[in-house]
């Protein structure tokens, strides 16, 4: 009986009670729209395509976020230049899907697609959620700074030539027989 | 124009003090469930937010008023009002203030009770008329719950009316005069407490309308009017409880006389309305396995225990043993 | 049978076989690199290294190489040893040392075998700290990337290039880490079958290029299980479609015929889909007075109501071989049998009425692919079946090493030790013998190759024929062909399975029945009484199809022309042919006149437009294959289904939709299903064709197979720049499949195979956990139906006229076929573009010279009524009295059939430079010398 009353009556009026209590303390919430809240740089707003640090596109068209997105909300199409270097044709994020998982940029082999803190996104007309790469590519390097994929690559683009990546010795003469 | 009961003024007066309380109810417990949450609460329509209500009714009022075309039309549309005038005629005997109230009926207590009873219907045929199993599960679940918590209302309630020898509320009240029946009536305020909570299913009783487990219960169907009709019959239910609580067990009005009546009653309301949302605040839901156990097995009991003891008490008092 | 323990678990192996091949078949994950189902084992990569013990006591084991390790019976061996894992990622790390980091700007990417393995491997950081070593791309032409960086050296590229498909010009460059796999100097790879470097490779280094320019992950790409369109061989593909457009074609595996190659011709010839050339709206030429012969567009409705009232009354159907089996049976039931005319030449069809009837006769035997590839000899006649049906020549490629075969089966070596069963037969080769008017590609590996006109090789069969049995044909009449038939007589009578392939391009019947007659009389001699193997190529993909249904009833196409000419006709209606192909201009000319004078109308069904559709009054246009289901029958009379790949344009439609009169009370009736189910019960000729369609008990027709993979992406953004709505999945009432990711797993029992893919196997190469051993049948799929039975008896050998001589002063044309050009549609697809001729015309030496003809330059060749100017090319090897013309599609190949005269024409420099580049990529090889002492050299 004794712990009927301590399980059903004490603790529900010690509950009561440690709850009252949170009257008094400071409310958690920031007014947003008078007080801007200060938001963590690894917050995963809106989505936006970043430039390697010369400048250039970081997206090579790899399909890997599109993979990678729960909601099948990226769609691009590979192109590339007349020197080798891959970029996307187009590239079409529909926001109005996206659950800002960031998995996306997880998934970015080249740190070109970044989530930003960015998280005010509301839109009046559905159609106005569905970015395309001129909506999306900034003139920066975002969250990353240094990274240039193509400096790592093997693969020949124009300004480098093979053998200038990271890591590698100029192209063979295979028609050299010294060791 | 006079103050006494019954008349125009006090009626008016009653009639629109009680919606517009009830209505603003939902600002008071959003507010307070921030304030104990640690948030804010809804702050940003007219001077602390207090204008929401008139958003919300804006926007209630502006929805589509649509009923589900495998509904059962009559009776869909018949189980709002039900709920909100049954609740609004049980005011008519609550004893506000002296010369405050509508009628001054000999038979308050069972007024009172019979009313509440008829809310059972509003659930009833509202999710039967829903055609929708949420809304079935829900209304089974209400009817049980309410039909359970009736009875022991009803005896919790009759230690009270012992004591006065009276179902008058207004007697009951004046019988406080010198010391309130919390005093002798405390299981008495508990399980009366209690049931008033499972009656008016709110938290943490307020399994007929489930959300985490069925939608929202009877009520799943219905949007605009017909569910702002259930939503302020709720906060009706809560004033009406907490008014009754005040009136049974808190001396109603009564208080130093340097307040009017009328002002110590609604404080005593107010802190019991209060105290209504910090439950919801603060308990958890039980299953529902465990809110029939817990009321038909303890409950039940106790209130006969009380009912028995206060009989013997009054018995003793008279001399007659 | 024997029984091997992997792993603590017996399984029956095939001793034959070595432990890898047996280890997948058994659908154990295993990696590897150099070894290749078709091309056996070299032990190169040592990728497959497994732990074998003595026996059951012995606890240390010793690491081996599973390729290289035959099955035996009793063999203990363990995968998952330690020891075994931790060589396996060892190596793959070494593999991994030079391998660039560009997965990301790779095509080869998420189908890469070299990922799959490394994964599978457990390799993930590079420890090695050096410089990784690189190399220099060439350029291999429109179809082929380069992109050596990414190169294991696992060998397979030159073991497939040179070994297995006998190109000449990929080597193994360089010595010691600097191997380089590519051309001695850049330029176009030789090879038809070049473009089965992408998939053999294991990794990027070489790829797509045609895909490459419109890039889709494999995980993108919406596929089905298709037929390859490019002749009447009947490969199996998979073409993949991503935003509307066709995007490539890669290989379906199928047991009897394509294996796991195709040749460049099917895999590169699919850009036509989305050509500039594509009809793409209906369109009518208007009748009104004041804007008469004007073109204008109808929408579909339109179209059907017009098309619908202009061939209301008596109309003349003309059917076409490249166009589905579904769309002729409709086109027939529209116009009824008597109006139905075949949309053959008239010597096309005289032709075909001859092979089906050898097709049916007992004791011989139409052989699949691989049955080609088992032959021990094999008598080539007239085709030149790299350029009409090249998926024959790599076959042949294989039957020449049955001799290899033979000596290693002798010394007992097992089949699958790849190198040392070549270094044991060295140049040794199974006899092939070629009867062609000019040097062939095969040359490289026949014994001997007689440069022969048609009725010269007329007479050589009559004499081999004669010389095998002496009671059919006639013998020769010189001492030099009587010895030549000798030795091809002996030849076949030596073998086991002596083979004979032909075709029907040259339109000689007399040819058809001389080819027929060595077969039968080889009968004589066959093994057991086994069936002789005959085949003809056919140079379309349902010409087989189309020649069975004009068994049923029908006119030729001259008889439909000379009754449009006389205006005994309302309307004709032309399903996708380019009549010009067919017949002489002046037949055409003739017929349009006679309809224009009774106003009757023409009304073309074409996907490509061309100058025959473009003078047809209504213009209708329809799905290609890939835009519709639909039957194919190839040589053998194996009908196939081909599968939608993705929904076409609303404007499209396939013929038989258009030709079947629309009920809205039951729209199900004009689907391929239904189409093939009706004549499979009303016409003898397709009778079992209903066991193509779907099952319709089961899970299977329950659920639907879907087109795209489970990682297919985009799906709500690829639309959303139109509408951000997006709209329900289009359904597909046609198929048992469905247009999305959702139905059967491939894994589980979808009898239609998509794509070849399987957890932890990305590559083309995840086919092996379809098949129920390595080479061996699709678990799932159906392999078609074979339409054609034996039911006639032994025919004796028929008598043959052989063909006139020409004029004194005149040349024997003979038409030469091109393996990019010559087939009507992937033609005008850009890579094929790229790899094509114009006409020309081809002369040997001593006859050029004579002549005072220049390499490069013009000859007016001339039959009399027309004259036509064309670059000269001068051959070496080409039967003497003869020249070839190649005609593109600029020429009409029936107005000059017979004989020529040719003169020099005076040209400039600039022409010479103009036909010199155009004839830079055309690959003859004349230069190749025989292998056999016998050959000619």
């Amino acid at each position: 009986m004794l712990r009927l009353i301590k399980d059903t009556l004490i603790s529900q009026v010690v509950t009561l009670w440690r709850v009252f209590v949170h009257a008094f303390d400071k409310t958690d919430t920031v007014e947003y729209p008078d007080v801007q809240p200060q938001m963590a740089a690894r917050w995963r707003g809106r989505i936006i395509l970043s430039r390697d640090p010369d400048g250039e596109e970081r997206c090579v068209a790899c399909n890997l976020c599109a993979v990678a997105c729960p909601v099948d909300c990226i769609a691009l199409q590979k192109a590339e230049d007349d020197e080798g270097r891959w970029y996307p044709e187009f590239f079409r994020i529909n926001f109005s899907r996206c659950i800002m998982c960031g998995f996306c940029e997880e998934a970015c082999p080249t740190n070109a697609i970044q989530l930003t803190p960015d998280f005010e996104m509301a839109e009046y007309v559905r159609q106005d959620m569905v970015w395309e790469k001129e909506d999306l590519l900034i003139n920066g390097t975002g969250k990353y700074h240094d990274y240039n994929f193509y400096r790592v690559a093997g693969k020949k683009i124009g300004g480098k030539d093979k053998g200038e990546a990271r890591n590698e010795a100029p192209p063979v003469d295979v028609r050299s027989l010294l060791p | 124009m006079v103050w006494e009961v019954g008349s125009p003024l006090s009626i008016g007066a009653i009639l629109f003090t009680v919606i517009i309380v009830a209505a603003m109810l939902i600002w008071v417990e959003r507010r307070l469930l921030g304030l104990w949450q640690e948030r804010l609460g809804p702050n940003r329509v007219g001077p602390f937010g207090l204008l929401q209500v008139v958003a919300d009714m804006i926007k209630i009022f502006a929805k589509e008023d649509w009923v589900p075309p495998f509904a059962d039309k009559f009776s869909f549309v018949l189980a709002p009002p039900i709920i909100m005038f049954v609740i609004l005629m049980s005011f008519t005997v609550i004893p506000f203030a002296p010369g405050v109230g509508v009628i001054d009926s000999d038979v308050g207590v069972l007024f009172v009770l019979a009313m509440a009873s008829l809310g059972a219907y509003s659930v009833m045929l509202g999710g039967l008329a829903s055609n929708n199993k949420y809304a079935l599960l829900g209304s089974l679940r209400a009817a049980a719950q309410m039909v359970s918590y009736e009875v022991f209302m009803g005896i919790s309630l009759l230690g009270v009316v012992a004591l006065t020898g009276s179902f008058n509320l207004r007697d009951i009240v004046i019988a406080q005069t010198d010391g309130w029946f919390i005093i002798p009536q405390f299981i008495g305020f508990l399980i009366f407490m209690i049931a008033g909570i499972a009656e008016s299913h709110r938290l943490p009783f307020d399994i007929p309308e489930a959300e985490q487990e069925i939608v929202a219960g009877y009520h799943t169907e219905y949007s605009g009017m017909k569910f702002g009709m259930f939503f302020v019959g709720e906060y009706l239910g809560v004033l009406l409880i907490s008014s009754l609580l005040v009136v049974l067990f808190f001396g109603g009005w009564l208080g130093p006389a340097f307040l009017p009546p009328i002002v110590w009653f609604v404080l005593k309301t107010s802190f019991f309305i209060a105290f209504f949302i910090l439950l919801r605040a603060a308990i958890p839901r039980p299953r529902y396995d465990q809110l029939m156990t817990y009321g038909w097995l303890f409950l039940l009991p106790l209130s006969l225990l009380n009912l028995m003891i206060t009989g013997a008490f009054v018995l003793w008092q008279e001399g007659g043993m | 049978m024997a029984k091997i323990t992997v792993d603590g678990i017996v399984y029956e192996v095939n001793p034959q076989n070595n432990l890898l091949q047996e280890c997948l078949s058994h659908g154990l994950d295993l990696p590897y690199f150099c070894w290749h189902p078709c091309m056996g084992s070299v032990g190169a990569c040592r990728q497959c290294a497994v732990k074998q013990y003595r026996n059951a006591d012995d606890k240390i084991g010793t690491v081996v190489m599973s390729c290289m390790t035959p099955a035996s019976d009793g063999a203990i061996i363990s995968i998952a040893d330690a020891q075994a894992v931790k060589m396996r990622s060892s190596v793959i790390e070494s593999l991994m040392i030079s391998h660039p980091h560009d997965c990301p700007v790779c095509e080869e990417g998420g189908e890469c075998h070299l990922q799959d393995m490394t994964q599978m491997s457990g390799h993930n950081y590079r420890r090695y700290d050096f410089k990784k070593v690189t190399h220099r791309n060439q350029n291999l032409g429109p179809f082929i990337n380069h992109e050596m960086n990414r190169c294991i050296a696992c060998y397979r590229c030159v073991r497939y290039y040179d070994d297995y498909a006998g190109g000449k010009d990929l080597a193994a460059l360089g010595a010691h880490h600097h191997v380089y796999f590519g051309r001695q100097e850049e330029g176009t790879l030789e090879s038809e079958f070049s473009g089965n470097l992408v998939e053999v490779c294991p990794t990027g280094v070489f790829t797509d290029k045609t895909f490459s320019e419109h890039y889709t992950r494999k995980w993108d790409l919406q596929t089905a299980p298709s037929i390859c369109t490019g002749c009447g061989a009947g490969c199996n593909t998979t073409p993949g479609e991503r935003y509307g457009t066709l995007r490539r074609i890669v290989n379906r595996y199928h047991h009897d015929l394509n294996g796991y190659f195709l040749c460049d011709r099917g895999r590169f010839g699919y850009g036509f889909n989305s050509s500039d050339n594509r009809i793409t709206e209906a369109s009518l030429v208007s009748s009104h007075a004041d804007e008469k012969g004007v073109r204008k567009p109808l929408t579909q409705q339109e179209a059907q109501r017009q098309f619908d009232a202009l061939t209301a009354g008596d109309v003349v159907g003309i059917g076409s071989p490249r166009a589905s089996l579904e769309s002729n049976l409709a086109l027939r039931a529209r116009v009824g049998v008597k109006n139905f005319y075949a949309g053959f030449s008239a010597e096309q069809q005289r032709c075909m009425q001859a092979v089906i009837a050898i097709n049916r006769e007992q004791g011989l035997h139409c052989p699949d692919i691989r049955t080609l590839e088992q032959a021990d000899c094999v008598l080539v006649v007239n085709e030149d079946i790299t350029n009409t049906s090249p998926r024959f020549a790599l076959a042949l490629r294989q039957a020449v090493r049955n001799r290899a075969a033979q000596l290693a089966t002798d010394a007992r070596i097992p089949l699958w030790q790849d190198a040392a069963v070549r270094e044991l037969a060295q140049n040794e080769l199974s006899p092939l013998f070629i009867l062609s008017p000019q040097g062939t590609r095969l040359d490289d590996v026949a014994t001997e190759t007689f440069l022969s006109t048609i009725a010269q090789q007329v007479a050589l069969l009559s004499a081999i024929a004669n010389t095998i049995d002496a009671s059919v044909g006639t013998a020769a009449t010189d001492e030099d062909s009587a010895e030549q038939a000798r030795r091809i007589a002996a030849a076949l009578i030596s073998a086991t399975k002596p083979t004979i392939v032909s075709g029907t391009s040259a339109g000689s019947e007399a040819l058809i029945h001389a080819t027929a007659n060595v077969a039968r009389a080889l009968r004589k001699y066959s093994v057991q009484s086994a069936a002789i193997n005959l085949c003809f190529a056919m140079p379309e993909v349902n010409t087989m199809g189309l020649a069975l249904l004009m068994e049923e009833g029908g006119g030729t196409l001259d008889e439909a022309l000379q009754r449009l000419a006389r205006g005994n006709a309302d309307a004709a209606i032309v399903l996708e042919n380019d009549l010009s192909l067919r017949t002489t201009p002046a037949a055409i000319d003739a017929a349009i006149a006679g309809t224009d004078s009774g106003s009757a109308v023409w009304v073309v069904i074409d996907q490509l437009h061309n100058s025959f559709n473009a003078r047809a009054q209504l213009l209708l246009p329809v799905t290609s294959f890939a835009e519709q289901n639909s039957t194919f029958v190839n040589y053998e009379g194996r009908a196939q289904s081909s599968h939608q790949v993705f929904p076409a344009d609303a404007a499209l439609r396939p013929g038989y939709e258009w030709l079947t009169p629309h009920d809205p009370l039951s729209p199900l009736l004009t689907t391929s299903e239904t189409i093939l189910f009706h004549s499979a019960q009303t016409l003898a000729a397709f009778a079992g064709a209903e066991k193509l369609l779907p099952p319709r008990t089961g899970m299977q027709a329950l659920m639907k197979s879907p087109r795209q993979l489970h990682r297919y992406s985009g799906r709500t953004a690829m639309h959303a720049h139109s509408n951000v709505h997006e709209s329900k999945q289009p359904t597909d009432r046609q198929s048992p499949m469905a247009f999305s990711m959702e139905g059967l797993s491939l894994q589980k029992d979808s009898s239609l195979l998509s794509a070849a893919w399987a957890p932890g196997w990305n590559s083309n190469q995840a086919i092996s956990k379809f098949q129920d051993e390595i080479n061996g049948e699709l678990k799932q799929g159906c392999k078609g139906v074979h339409l054609l039975q034996r039911t006639l008896p032994p025919q004796s050998a028929m008598a043959v006229n052989s063909a006139k001589a020409g004029k004194k002063g005149t040349f024997v044309v003979y038409f030469i076929d091109h393996i990019f050009g010559s087939d009507e549609l992937s033609a005008k697809s850009p890579a094929i573009t790229a790899r094509s001729v114009g006409p020309y015309l081809c002369i040997g030496k001593s006859e050029a010279t004579a002549l005072g003809l220049h390499q490069h330059g013009l000859a007016r060749v001339s039959n009399g009524d027309h004259v036509v100017e064309l670059p000269v090319l001068i051959r070496q090897r080409i039967a003497a009295g003869a020249v070839g013309i190649y005609c593109g599609a600029e020429i009409n190949r029936h107005l000059f059939a017979g004989s020529v005269s040719v003169a020099p024409v005076n040209e400039d420099d600039n022409v010479l430079a103009r036909s010199r580049q155009m004839f830079s990529d055309l690959i003859i090889n004349d230069s190749l010398i025989n292998n056999s002492e016998s050959g000619r050299g």
